[in-house]
């Protein structure tokens, strides 16, 4: 049975209420909207990027307690990575959350999103923030969903 | 499970003994006990099902009758000589009759079976727009309209050019009638309008709204989708044209709802979809339509489900729409009452005739959490836009949670949706 306390972490908790880089990037190379229609969960993704590297990242919008949280944990962790290790890191949470399993190792305190797998309803919710990242790297105007994939991972179910 | 309280609101000292059906009383327990899906455990915890304004459940005697026909009468309709075709078609046609009088239809033919109320909109918005609408005619809707009584309008906006028009809704959720009677103009051609809105649960004043608009001429569409399972409907007595609902949503199963039209409508309006049934004869040159309500009936129907509406409509009158009005609305009362009461609570919603749909924000809080930590409580409740984005925006809010009531949930029921709202603010707050 999915256990409630393995969803809303201490961090999970203390990252929606007090999330961090939470503001607009006046000097933002590139940034992405996403949107949930199904929860209304709406976040602006800001990215600064020198040459390969995310320099800067933050965030703004609103949402539930599992896409703040990770919106704001995906920003602490990006700060400073490159480009690919972004994607690297976005195919592993993916992974995470949907329990592909995958190498847990490289995620860090991303682990902290391992309950979501128990949850299908609230994958959605942690992935918002990493879809809307992708678009940011793309240079992609059209806000980010994660509806596009819904077929498939509801088939997964 | 029937607490003291419960049982005090309903029995009074004149009343006859407490029994499902009986005339005056009403026994919860007892009409639980014909829902089997609402014993059990979730999460370990007794299923409370709050989400009936999503879809209803079914009582044995629905399943039953689904379950009877594909053992003993399934065939197809309105073809073959043979005894089971005949039976299903027999059958089938008395369900057109139950839901007739369910609506209090003049006619049998002036009720179409379709999928359910979104398709039954759409048919509607279809074959208006091609018979009737032209370019910079009008119609009107309201804020608190569901996606399926706004998308079909801007598709024809879209393609013909049609113009739609929004009355807006007071804070309480009411429609604000001097702002909707403005909008009745002289390129009104139609007004399409919930009887009961889904998220706010306002009851609009329809009766009021036929008169406004048939003082101009202008036909009345009306969405009643979460009508039905609360109240009883009319159809000649309030005037409207259309009349829409579905099965699942009245403890029928899905697959299959009715459109009301009065004849000389569904006479001026064309056919909706090609096919089998919906003709008379067909050549390559010629093609003659069935009769009413054939017409609008392409293809091979739900036959089963619809076996299954009927004995819906059957136990509704058992059980008897003032009883089921009666008791959700002490529901309602005593919902409001409680939820009001847990600070940081908001009750989006509070038009002065409103059917038992609680829909609410917490402080803090998103819908989406209070839906998961409830559900953890056993507590099943709807959270979301519910198919409302623009009332969303209308209010301000990503989305709400949203507690509907049906009349076998109790008292007690609701004391555990609010302890399991009191949970969520502790964990999350």
């Amino acid at each position: 049975m999915a256990d409630l306390s393995g969803l809303y972490q201490e961090m999970i908790l203390d990252h929606s209420k007090r999330p961090r880089n939470f503001r607009v990037l006046d000097d933002a190379t590139s940034h992405a909207e996403g949107y949930n229609p199904l929860c209304g969960d709406r976040l602006t993704l800001y990215l600064r990027l020198d040459g390969d590297k995310i320099s800067d990242i933050a965030f703004k919008g609103s949402g539930c307690a599992i896409s703040t949280a990770s919106a704001s944990l995906l920003t602490e962790t990006l700060k400073g990575k490159t480009r690919a290790q972004a994607e690297t890191l976005f195919e592993s949470f993916h992974d995470l959350v949907t329990g592909k399993g995958g190498s847990a190792d490289s995620l860090g305190k991303l682990q902290v999103f391992s309950g979501v797998s128990e949850f299908p309803a609230r994958v959605k919710c942690a992935t918002l923030s990493w879809h809307t990242l992708k678009s940011a790297l793309a240079g992609d105007p059209t806000p980010a969903s994660t509806e596009a994939e819904d077929a498939e991972d509801q088939a997964a179910r | 499970m029937a607490s003291a309280s419960t049982q005090e609101v309903f029995s009074r000292p004149d009343a006859p003994p407490l029994g499902a059906g009986s005339e005056s009383g009403f026994d919860v327990e007892r009409v639980r006990r014909d829902f089997p899906i609402l014993h059990q455990q979730v999460h370990g915890k007794p299923l409370v099902y709050l989400d009936n304004a999503a879809t209803s459940q079914k009582p044995l005697a629905v399943i039953d009758a689904e379950r009877d026909f594909y053992l003993h009468d399934s065939a197809n309709i309105h073809r073959g000589v043979h005894e089971l075709s005949e039976r299903a078609t027999h059958k089938y046609e008395e369900v057109r009759r139950k839901v007739q009088n369910l609506l209090n239809a003049r006619e049998t033919h002036e009720i179409v079976f379709l999928r359910g109320t979104t398709e039954a909109l759409n048919l509607v918005a279809n074959t208006f727009g091609r018979k009737i609408l032209k370019p910079g005619d009008e119609v009107v809707i309201t804020a608190m309209e569901h996606h399926s009584n706004i998308v079909p309008w801007q598709i024809l906006r879209d393609e013909k050019e049609i113009v739609l028009k929004v009355a807006p809704i007071s804070d309480a959720g009411e429609l604000i009638w001097e702002e909707f009677e403005k909008l009745l103009g002289p390129r009104t051609r139609l007004v399409s309008v919930a009887h009961v809105s889904n998220v706010l649960g306002t009851i609009n004043p329809l009766q009021r709204i036929v008169q406004a608009a048939h003082a101009r001429d202008i036909p009345v569409l009306v969405d009643g989708a979460q009508a039905a399972p609360h109240i009883p409907i009319d159809v000649q007595a309030l005037d409207c044209d259309f009349y829409t609902f579905s099965s699942h949503k009245v403890f029928g199963p899905t697959g299959v709802g009715a459109l009301y039209g009065k004849t000389r409508w569904l006479e001026a309006l064309p056919p909706y979809q090609g096919g089998g049934d919906m003709i008379r004869s067909v050549s390559f040159e010629r093609t003659i339509y069935n009769a009413l309500p054939y017409k609008f009936e392409a293809g091979t129907p739900n036959i089963g489900a619809t076996m299954g509406l009927g004995a819906a409509i059957d136990y509704v009158h058992q059980i008897g729409l003032e009883n089921i009005g009666r008791h959700e609305h002490n529901l309602l009362v005593y919902g409001t009452e409680r939820l009001s009461a847990v600070s940081g609570l908001r009750i989006i919603g509070t038009a002065r005739e409103k059917a038992s749909v609680i829909s609410f924000v917490v402080d803090g809080i998103h819908p989406h959490d209070i839906g998961t930590i409830l559900d953890h409580e056993g507590v099943a409740i709807r959270t979301g836009h519910h198919c409302a984005e623009p009332l969303m925006h209308r209010f301000g809010v990503p989305a709400t949670a949203r507690a509907s009531l049906a009349f076998y949930n109790t008292r007690e029921e609701i004391d555990r949706l609010v302890a399991a709202v009191e949970k969520a603010k502790e964990l999350l707050a």
